[in-house]
């Protein structure tokens, strides 16, 4: 069993671990020379403590078993999805961070899809960068049914034994990753927003935001296979398509789908089937826009511009707007190019939502959080802005590029 | 029917403040709460009580103060609550945790349903409902925003998807994570809340729910936290000036630069 100790004759009892603790589970106690540091019962053994002691006086223990011969997991997977025959975005940009990680590992990528009508998909999989196209075709797979699609990306890891899987922290990726990674008993980390490998060891270095984005941690898997990451879409471009590459098309058979236990019933898309997650331009409204009226102004701008409306919490909390437009912890995470946030003041849990290229906040509150995020700011009311943006843009006849 | 609800502790506020000349975090008065997803998975949980008859469990892990937690659940309608705690449990990844709720679930035995909060506001995965599930065999469901049939061995769903929402029919047992949609929690009566204060929280050790510690607390966990560190913070905005028109134009003119706009 893993554990953490206090070396004593080493400890000098100086308290620097305390403030190097993200949990509070390290007191110091004593007096004078008996003054030593103390492992609480909220330690989590996260380790971070080690490396802030100055003296080598904390001793962390990991018992590092092997259950398997993982030497002969291979290879780079992305498990790329698709929605009524039509690839998820989210999968061509996983692709470019998988071709650079088998490049530095040297080893090769594979593009996993699965789905009722996706066969004419694969080859565009090649051009964004996969060496092989592994797929997957069957009309019982063409509703995202997650227990099914657990089977069938089983099957296929255990038949070919991939080092690395990643996917898309969509909705459906958040559901489907976890199961799998469950029946495979093997470590996986959710919404990264940095991949690298660490070339000596072979492993994948995934990066995410700890304790709502202040601190970050690396995380890695170093005795289980496959190591699983997820990441949200938009948080990385795709390559662009070179439909000159060449590559190998496998395609496999499902196995029997025995397993009904959940059915769906029936799909009801939203209003547009709007997906802020995927727009590159997003017009975000908060309480500072006033009155439900006013998200009109965004509404319009966000066309012109062609655009989707967002909202922070406090809206769809008061019923202005539907959950699927919310922004944030709560909500969604979105990675527009353009995100400009409206009368939204910016609380930390707004912001863990934004991973916009470019943020432009206006806000009457010169002093609102929101601005230490922003690129371009505006203090005043914003809905006299947008009036005025809308007036410029058309004016001008500005559109996105 | 039986329901079994699987609720977490964290921090109120996931804000953690960073001294800045030290780089390290203050921790003063940072009170622990419920899960607030949690608190709609129980009120789920008390609605389908109050339609049906269930009788309702509810289990966490944690250190010992957790009971805390539990003693709330009970005071809103849990007749069985336990804690999984003990120092062989600490330092469990998502994988980790779900063995270990799957072996305290076995413990408290034979159950129709088991609701989860979609995730936690501390670690944010969502990744230990569909988990649970898998360990325990049994389907899942995630992101549910309302039952909308619970009848002669199924559920029927609403569940909300990347692109709206989908009903989903599940054969029970099964595991369903829910979202805030579902219902508004109440808050406990007195006489729920002095139940809660006078119950006897029972703390089970890994030995209690024939746990193999191979497979708790940091053995057991796939995945290991190499580093942590501060993210640097890059963005120095720009504060545009003048009019209304003036500032609008001065943006369009920037996004423009940078490519994103064109007239």
């Amino acid at each position: 069993m893993a554990s953490i100790k206090i070396l004593e004759q080493k400890c000098i009892g100086c308290k620097k671990c305390i403030s190097g603790c993200p949990f509070g589970a390290i007191a110091v106690e004593g007096e004078g020379k008996a003054r030593k540091a103390v492992i609480l019962d909220s330690c989590t053994l996260c380790g971070a403590c080690v490396d802030y002691c100055k003296f080598a006086a904390i001793e962390l223990t990991k018992d590092d078993v092997c259950h398997e011969d993982i030497s002969k997991y291979q290879g780079v997977w992305v498990y790329c999805e698709q929605y009524r025959g039509e690839l998820r975005n989210v999968g061509l940009e996983l692709l470019s961070q998988a071709r650079r990680i088998a490049d530095l590992l040297g080893t090769d990528v594979t593009a996993v899809v699965v789905g009722g009508a996706i066969a004419d998909q694969a080859t565009a999989l090649i051009a964004y960068g996969a060496d092989k196209v592994i797929y997957v075709e069957d009309e019982r797979l063409t509703d995202l049914n997650d227990l099914i699609y657990t089977d069938v990306l089983t099957m296929l890891v255990k038949k070919y034994l991939p080092s690395i899987i990643l996917l898309g922290a969509t909705g459906f990726g958040r559901s489907l990753a976890p199961r799998v990674a469950a029946r495979l008993k093997t470590g996986l980390t959710a919404d990264c927003t940095k991949l690298d490998a660490d070339i000596e060891k072979g492993l994948l270095l995934q990066t995410r935001p700890a304790f709502g984005g202040n601190l970050m941690a690396t995380i890695i898997t170093p005795n289980h296979r496959p190591q699983m990451a997820t990441v949200r879409p938009r948080v990385f471009s795709p390559l662009t398509p070179d439909f000159n590459r060449q590559g190998q098309i496998i395609r496999e058979t499902a196995p029997a789908l025995t397993d009904q236990a959940a059915q769906i019933l029936e799909m009801i898309e939203s209003s547009g089937g709007v997906n802020i997650g995927e727009a590159d331009i997003l017009i975000s409204v908060g309480k500072g826009i006033g009155n439900v009226k006013n998200i009109e102004l965004a509404q319009e701008l966000a066309t012109l511009l062609g655009g989707s409306v967002a909202v922070s919490r406090p809206l769809v909390d008061c019923g202005w707007m539907p959950y699927l437009h919310q922004v944030g912890q709560t909500g969604k995470t979105v990675a527009p190019r353009l995100y400009i946030a409206c009368g939204i003041s910016g609380a930390i849990q707004h912001l863990a939502g934004i991973a916009a290229d470019k943020v432009v906040a206006i806000n009457t509150d010169p002093e609102a959080p929101i601005f230490k995020r922003a690129d371009y700011g505006i203090v005043g009311d914003c809905v006299e802005f947008l009036e005025a943006m809308i007036a410029e843009v058309k004016a001008k006849n500005i559109h996105a590029l | 029917m039986k329901i079994i609800v699987c609720v977490k502790q964290v921090p109120a506020t996931n804000e953690v403040r960073m001294d800045p000349v030290t780089n390290t975090i203050i921790r003063e008065g940072v009170e622990s709460i419920i899960n607030p997803f949690d608190t709609y998975a129980l009120e789920e949980a008390i609605r389908l009580q109050e339609r049906f008859g269930a009788e309702i469990a509810t289990i966490s892990m944690g250190i010992p103060s957790v009971s805390a937690v539990l003693r709330e659940t009970v005071a809103l309608g849990s007749s069985q609550a336990c804690l999984l705690s003990d120092r062989a449990f600490a330092g469990a990844d998502t994988l980790a945790t779900a063995y270990a709720l799957a072996k305290g679930i076995d413990k408290i035995g034979a159950f129709d349903l088991i609701i989860c909060g979609k995730m936690a506001t501390d670690g944010d995965t969502a990744q230990v409902g569909p988990m649970l599930a898998e360990e325990l065999d049994i389907p899942h469901l995630t992101d549910i925003s309302a039952i909308e049939e619970c009848a002669d061995g199924f559920l029927i769903c609403r569940k909300q998807t990347d692109d709206g929402y989908a009903r989903v029919k599940v054969a029970l047992p099964a595991l369903i994570t829910v979202t805030k949609e579902i219902n508004v929690p109440r808050l406990p009566s007195i006489s729920g809340l002095l139940r809660g204060n006078d119950s006897e929280i029972p703390v089970y050790s890994v030995a209690d729910v024939n746990a193999d510690t191979s497979q708790t607390g940091l053995s057991g966990s796939p995945t290991q936290v190499v580093k942590t560190f501060v993210p640097t913070s890059t963005v120095s905005g720009e504060m545009l000036q003048g009019s209304n028109s003036e500032k609008a134009a001065a943006l369009l003119q920037r996004l423009a630069a940078e490519k994103i706009v064109s007239e």
